[in-house]
């Protein structure tokens, strides 16, 4: 076996160059390049973990965005409805205002002409009395000859038209 | 790889031989088939890493498997060490892929130039010594500075009885000392046991065509390649899992020194 057989001749030479070799590795690889590669690959992270946060952030924002939109929105729909049921509320209080009004209106008419119908009526009432005294009168003079006054026809005629 | 008249020796993968004689106050520290496959993985690591290092927001497939690796070390020392783990990645990361990149190495077909063999350095006791050496005194520095005396509170754990303390604390002490034998043994044994398998089979094969009888390459040679496939696999398996291995331990080793039990 040359790893034993040879190892007091070699032994020097591979301590030797192993030294040089292994320091060059430890000193430039291990540490020159080495921490570059972990500083990107800690920059990668830390950029990852950034943006992730960034993003968490803005949907953070986006959730708030449309609490209060969904809020807005919601008022505006309230008062929309109260702005509604308002006008329909003074809508119909004009609208009874306005009936009342026109049946003030026209019970004021209805009573003029109830009062002008019954004045026409007394006045008509009035001249058939009048008329009915006349014909009587006539009817008198004609059928008996006698002569009956114009109070005494009224008389009769009113006697006989409140018996009916 | 093909010794003298023919046989196929599988121990001959593991030599070293001086390419450039060098010497230095007294010691022979010639520059080796080992130094240049450390040489060799050094240069590889260094372009896979540079290649991740654009350092864009959004990586590239490049880039993507510098970091998954450089992701999965931290990820690693964070879970068994806690935040204080952070500080031990340079070493783990480098030890990790310093191991992988010579193990994988090692399997590279370089065998198809002719008179190059791939060489596989974590296959070498001492260069796994030294490696696990650098885990283990990591540990001893790291805990002595952290805890001074106290941390010889390791070796007693939480609830032993009274009765027990002549023994336990030894017990303690003799796994604590066997951890870098254990680490660098698994890791030489595991990328030396392969490769010799892997080589007596490619023996198998070879021979086997070589034979003469007509039989032999169907019968040998055939089944051999086939199961030399699978074992190929299988050993580039084990390359990751020893890098692992090395890597998970030294983690664990070094909670023991941060937060002793």
């Amino acid at each position: 076996m040359p790893q034993i057989a040879q190892i007091l001749e070699t032994y020097a030479s591979q301590f030797f160059w192993l030294m040089i070799v292994f320091g060059l590795v430890y000193f430039t690889i291990g540490h020159g390049m080495l921490p570059k590669v972990e500083a990107t690959m800690d920059a990668r992270n830390r950029k990852i973990a950034d943006d992730l946060a960034a993003a968490e952030l803005a949907r953070a924002e986006a959730d708030d965005l449309g609490d209060s939109g969904e809020a807005g929105l919601a008022a505006a729909r309230a008062a929309a409805q109260a702005k509604a049921s308002d006008a329909k509320a003074k809508g119909a209080k004009d609208a009874e205002a306005r009936l009342a009004k026109a049946d003030a209106e026209i019970s004021v008419k209805l009573a003029a002409a109830e009062a002008a119908l019954s004045a026409a009526t007394a006045k008509a009432m009035a001249s058939i009395e009048t008329v009915a005294a006349d014909a009587a009168a006539d009817i008198v003079a004609k059928v008996s000859g006698a002569k009956v006054t114009p109070a005494q026809a009224a008389k009769a005629v009113k006697a006989v038209m409140s018996n009916g | 790889m093909a010794g003298e008249s023919g046989k196929i020796d599988p121990m001959y993968q593991f030599k070293i031989e001086p390419l450039a004689q060098l010497n230095l106050a007294g010691y022979d520290v010639s520059f080796t088939n080992s130094s240049l496959f450390m040489v060799l993985v050094l240069g590889a690591l260094w372009v896979f890493m540079a290649g991740g290092m654009k350092r864009e927001m959004v990586p590239g497939r490049w880039q993507m498997a510098v970091e998954g690796i450089t992701g999965f070390i931290n990820n690693m020392l964070t879970a068994n060490v806690g935040p204080e783990g952070k500080k031990y990645v340079p070493l783990v990361f480098s030890l990790f892929m310093f191991i992988l990149m010579a193990n994988f190495m090692g399997m590279m077909p370089f065998g198809i130039v002719p008179g190059v063999h791939p060489f596989t350095i974590t296959s070498h006791l001492t260069v796994t010594a030294v490696l696990a050496l650098f885990s283990f005194g990591t540990v001893l520095v790291v805990g002595f500075w952290r805890h001074g005396l106290h941390f010889f509170s390791l070796f007693v754990p939480q609830g032993t009885p009274l009765a027990l303390m002549w023994l336990i604390p030894v017990i303690e002490l003799f796994s604590f000392m066997i951890r870098p034998f254990s680490l660098a043994l698994r890791l030489f044994v595991a990328m030396t046991a392969g490769h010799i398998l892997m080589k007596v089979l490619a023996g198998f094969v070879i021979n086997g065509l070589n034979a003469e009888a007509a039989w032999v390459p169907l019968i040998v040679s055939f089944p051999a390649f086939v199961l030399m496939i699978g074992i190929t696999l299988l050993e580039l398996l084990v390359c990751a899992i020893q890098a692992y291995v090395f890597a998970l331990l030294t983690s664990l080793y070094i909670n023991d020194a941060v937060n002793l039990h």
